[in-house]
């Protein structure tokens, strides 16, 4: 007979949980606030959905580091704590980004709401484990969550999002789950730290590096997709173009945020193990997503296809960043999208509030640049913020997104890579050009049709919002020592 | 006034700021008054100036980014003091004599911005500040050129911008370079140029990084073969636009090779003398002859402009007092010379709204006042005795003698083919029959131009005889760059090279 199985509660240390309950009891609320009253106005569920954010929040900002809990499944470390508390940050900017002055489909439904906190929670999970099972888990909770919230926008190119997404992100879960049976039949564990340490051992056996780089190589591309990186990127900008401006914007942040944590995780692991081959094809493909984003992004005749591009491409210069597998290339990714992330959800906030609900600007596009020919002269101030967001992207000093660029291309020269920091200048150049590119349609052009271009849909708390992000973009000197030397204490903290 | 520096640098961003609430019509009024504050806060930094110290003054240090190395850092000494008067004072001249009405607001409160940033760049001293306020300072540019220059616009202003930008990015690269090698060295992230001059570097990393810093600077400069760019941005830019860029812009770069590649890298200077001596040549006569083919008044003058640099770079690299003294004293010489040619070409655009040099002729009988100031102008420009122009390319000349003879010669030939295509220019627009009915109603100068001209050419003649109050400055910081070059220098070939004036040699 079985004798029964003793867990006292204080080993589980509940609390590592904590953040995730909190999200997705929060989403709970929202549906059985929904079962009382369905007359709700989404107001109260966008500043609901703000206000569990918040405590989700505090309770990450609460958390000791470097503990686990609940059978030593879930992972409070540095970067499990950073990159939530940032995630978090994006889905509160994100969030009330619903408060348009026109009404929405998707935002009128409170389903919308509880979907969002759930996915919330699928990516609190995702970054909180070095779990591979937990991680799947997390990865799915979060995406199927994500492909409802892209067709929730209602036009038929949405739905066409939605799907390409799908079927790219279930081909990803698919090449996923497959290297991780890999690593488990290597290894017989799925535990990231137990799977180092057999590994190590392993390493010499004959015949069996064809099996590590073949488990390395199936997780690669299944992040390669997460992450659109070269040439998995396809479907990215297809997504972005059509899920609603903000929905892309999200996109282009917080997923991105948590499948880097789990690549570090994941590739960091098999670097450290010596594996010289993963750390080359992480540089290629780095290098290959800057390049090949920007170039592809120079010809885009919308704004929001370029915008989605120019994601890729900054996803390219963090992954070589992530390729390093230094403290300070780590510190780097983190530092980067922190900065990245009030910008780039800024620039895709302008494109929002220029959305009209019905009309399209023309056949093709929403976002043409053609759209925003002389904005200076019809909408001066709102020219100006979108320019500072552009020379931000492009990296112009002392804006936001430059001294992340400063801070990855010094770790590169740092780890030995002079050329990779050659390659990053390089690939900013090329990029300087599209964003200029709307600068000149912004200000030096003459407005191309009569008819009322822009500002359908601006709203005070959207002007609030955009203002805050223009902020953060313009003082970025004042707070960088800051938030580099938290971000540094953290990582280095627990490792990495 | 021990902040005069951050004052300078940040007055003209504040008031650009506020002046957003600023009436439109009143506009002018209020930037000029600006400018004009700016550059009295810039002779008081003169006279307040201890011309006998040599090294930085009026320091100022904040670390900003200690994690990084990055500081506020700010200081003065004899070579840049001089280079912010001439930026404060081509703005002034510039905005005062400026005939551009269309959207006059958004174009004085770009130049403001635009001085903030000019005035950063030649007080920083920390590189990454450097390169913040150099970076920065493409933006106003490149709107000024886009916004209000002529039919191919923005071509040119994106080709402006694009080239610097990705030169300087090149530059980056080898800032972080050496922070690396100092944070190697010292265990500490730095990027103040105090801490960076303390640096040995190897002969090789020092070639390595010298090349980094010179694509950067080069095409600021413009040296030959990156010069394409500016034909475009002179020929499309509004006046004021061509003003600033051929004043102010193009001595970032030059500037740039005083503060960074000569202390820095004095080895890899030395070896560089012959390639740079040969590009500046090329540079000299071959933009020299281009300028005599031009049809039109402003491309002569922004070839002229260039042909001018070429003997600034040469200056540089001659290693010895007389060169780089003379080098520092062209580069105001030609901020001067050529900002004002250009505002007269500007002047002669607005009355006539063409360039072409074949639409013109005879124009002294109905423009007296105009053709002296020209002629005056021009003639500062070809370097005649007594102008300022003289003083500058003949000291660089003297300088490089000493390093080549065959070269200087060459180079000296720049004076004869400057001769000849100015006084081509004059002849054609000057002299010769008023035949054309639209020349014989052009009116004179009006009292605003008059007036912002009036200084130029005070300028012009009293520096030309007596550069004394200015040269001596220059001449102490100078002297202490070599000095400190001499003592850096690891190869003999770089001691020998580096000529320390012997009196003060003698002295220590």
């Amino acid at each position: 007979m079985l004798e029964p199985i003793n867990v006292s509660l204080e080993s589980l240390n509940l609390i590592t949980l904590a953040p995730m309950l909190i999200a997705i009891a929060g989403g709970l609320i929202i549906l059985i606030l929904d079962l009382i009253n369905d007359k709700v106005s989404k107001s109260v569920y966008v500043i609901l959905t703000v206000l569990v954010l918040l405590i989700d929040f505090l309770s990450v900002l609460g958390l000791t580091i470097n503990e686990r809990g609940f059978f030593d499944v879930m992972l409070i470390d540095g970067i499990a704590i950073i990159s939530q508390l940032m995630m978090l940050v994006a889905s509160m900017i994100f969030i009330p980004l619903a408060l348009t002055s026109k009404r929405f489909h998707e935002y009128s439904y409170p389903e919308f709401f509880a979907l969002f906190l759930f996915m919330t929670a699928g990516f609190q999970f995702m970054v909180a484990t070095d779990n591979l099972i937990l991680i799947f888990v997390g990865i799915e909770t979060a995406s199927l969550a994500l492909y409802t919230l892209i067709a929730m926008h209602n036009r038929a190119d949405s739905y066409e999002a939605a799907v390409k997404y799908f079927t790219m992100g279930a081909l990803a879960a698919a090449f996923f789950a497959m290297g991780s049976a890999v690593v488990y039949a290597l290894t017989g564990s799925v535990e990231l730290y137990k799977v180092a340490e057999v590994m190590a051992t392993r390493l010499d056996e004959t015949g069996l590096m064809i099996a590590i780089l073949g488990s390395s190589v199936l997780l690669l591309v299944a992040f390669s997709f997460k992450l659109s990186l070269f040439p998995f990127h396809t479907w990215a900008p297809d997504v972005y173009q059509g899920a609603s401006a903000p929905l892309a914007g999200y996109m282009s942040i917080v997923p991105k945020i948590a499948a880097f944590v789990v690549s570090i995780r994941i590739f960091g692991m098999y670097i450290d193990l010596g594996v010289d081959w993963v750390q080359n094809i992480l540089l290629v493909v780095a290098v290959l997503t800057m390049t090949m984003a920007n170039i592809m992004a120079l010809v885009q005749e919308d704004v929001k296809r370029m915008l989605a591009y120019s994601s890729i491409s900054h996803a390219g210069f963090i992954m070589a960043a992530l390729a390093l597998n230094t403290t300070a290339g780590n510190t780097g990714i983190f530092f980067y999208y922190g900065l990245f992330m009030f910008t780039n959800l800024g620039a895709f906030a302008m494109l929002w509030i220029s959305r009209h609900k019905k009309r399209q600007f023309d056949k093709r596009y929403d976002h043409p640049y053609e759209k925003f020919a002389g904005l200076i002269t019809s909408m001066p101030m709102a020219a100006i913020v979108m320019g500072i967001f552009m020379l931000a992207l492009a990296g112009v000093p002392p804006f936001s997104v430059f001294w992340g660029k400063i801070y990855v291309m010094q770790s590169a020269v740092n780890a030995g890579y002079v050329w990779l920091a050659i390659v990053m200048g390089l690939n900013s150049a090329i990029a300087a050009y599209y964003y200029l590119k709307l600068i000149v349609y912004m200000f030096l052009k003459e407005p191309s049709k009569e008819e009322d271009v822009v500002y359908y849909n601006m709203s005070k708390p959207l002007i609030g919002l955009i203002g805050l992000s223009a902020l953060v973009t313009l003082t970025a000197i004042f707070y960088v020592q800051d938030l580099l030397s938290y971000l540094f204490t953290m990582i280095s903290a627990s490792g990495y | 006034m021990d902040n005069i520096l951050s004052i300078l640098v940040f007055f003209p961003a504040v008031a650009g700021l506020l002046g957003f609430w600023v009436n439109k019509e009143y506009i002018r009024t209020y930037g000029i008054t600006v400018v004009s504050i700016e550059f009295l806060l810039s002779l008081g930094l003169w006279f307040s100036f201890d011309m006998t110290n040599a090294g930085m003054q009026f320091l100022e240090f904040i670390p900003l980014i200690p994690e990084m190395g990055i500081s506020y850092s700010l200081g003065v000494d004899g070579i840049s003091l001089f280079i912010i008067i001439m930026t404060t004072l081509m703005t002034l001249i510039g905005m005062a004599s400026m005939g551009e009405t269309k959207n006059i607001k958004n174009m004085i409160l770009s130049l403001l911005f635009l001085e903030m940033t000019m005035v950063g760049v030649f007080v920083a001293l920390d590189a990454i500040l450097f390169y913040l306020f150099w970076e920065l300072s493409l933006v106003p540019m490149l709107y000024i050129i886009g916004a209000w220059g002529g039919p191919k616009r923005i071509y040119a202003s994106i080709k402006f911008f694009l080239y610097t930008f990705t030169g300087s990015l090149i530059m980056l690269v080898g800032m972080l370079y050496v922070a690396y090698i100092y944070h190697g060295v010292t265990g500490v992230w730095s990027f103040a140029l105090s801490d960076w001059y303390a640096l040995i570097l190897p002969v090789e990393t020092q070639l390595w990084l010298f090349s980094a810093f010179f694509i950067g600077f080069a095409i600021k400069v413009p040296m030959f073969p990156f010069h394409t760019w500016i034909p475009y941005a002179h020929g499309q830019a509004p006046t004021i636009g061509s003003v600033i860029l051929a004043a102010v812009l193009l001595k970032m770069g030059t500037y740039g090779f005083i503060r960074f590649s000569l202390p820095m890298f004095p080895d890899a200077s030395v070896m560089a003398i012959t390639p740079i001596a040969v590009l500046s040549l090329i540079m000299i006569i071959y933009t020299a002859m281009i300028a005599y083919a031009q049809k039109d008044i402003k491309q002569v003058i922004a070839y002229s402009s260039v042909s001018h640099m070429g003997i600034i770079m040469l200056g540089l690299f001659a290693m010895n007092a007389e060169g780089l003294s003379g080098s520092v004293f062209q580069m105001l010489s030609h901020g001067i010379v050529s900002g004002a040619l250009f505002m007269l070409v500007g002047m002669l655009y607005e009355r006539r709204h063409t360039k072409e040099l074949s639409e013109f002729g005879g124009i002294a009988a109905v423009m007296p006042k105009f053709a002296i100031i020209f002629g005056i102008m021009l003639m500062a420009s070809v370097g005649l005795p007594l102008t300022i122009g003289f003083v500058g390319e003949f000291l660089v000349l003297l300088g490089f003698y000493q390093v080549s003879p065959m070269i200087t010669i060459l180079a000296g030939t720049s004076i004869i083919l400057g001769a000849v295509y100015m006084l081509r220019v004059m002849k054609m627009t000057f002299f010769g029959p008023l035949d054309k009915a639209e020349n014989k109603v052009l009116k004179d100068l009006n009292t605003r131009e008059t007036w912002s001209l009036i200084p130029l050419v005070a300028i012009v003649i009293w520096l030309g005889v007596y550069p004394k109050p200015v040269l001596a400055p220059i001449d102490n910081s100078v002297k202490a760059l070599l000095i400190f070059m001499d003592e850096k220098a690891i190869t003999a070939e770089a001691k020998e090279m580096i000529n320390v004036a012997k009196s003060t040699k003698e002295v220590e």
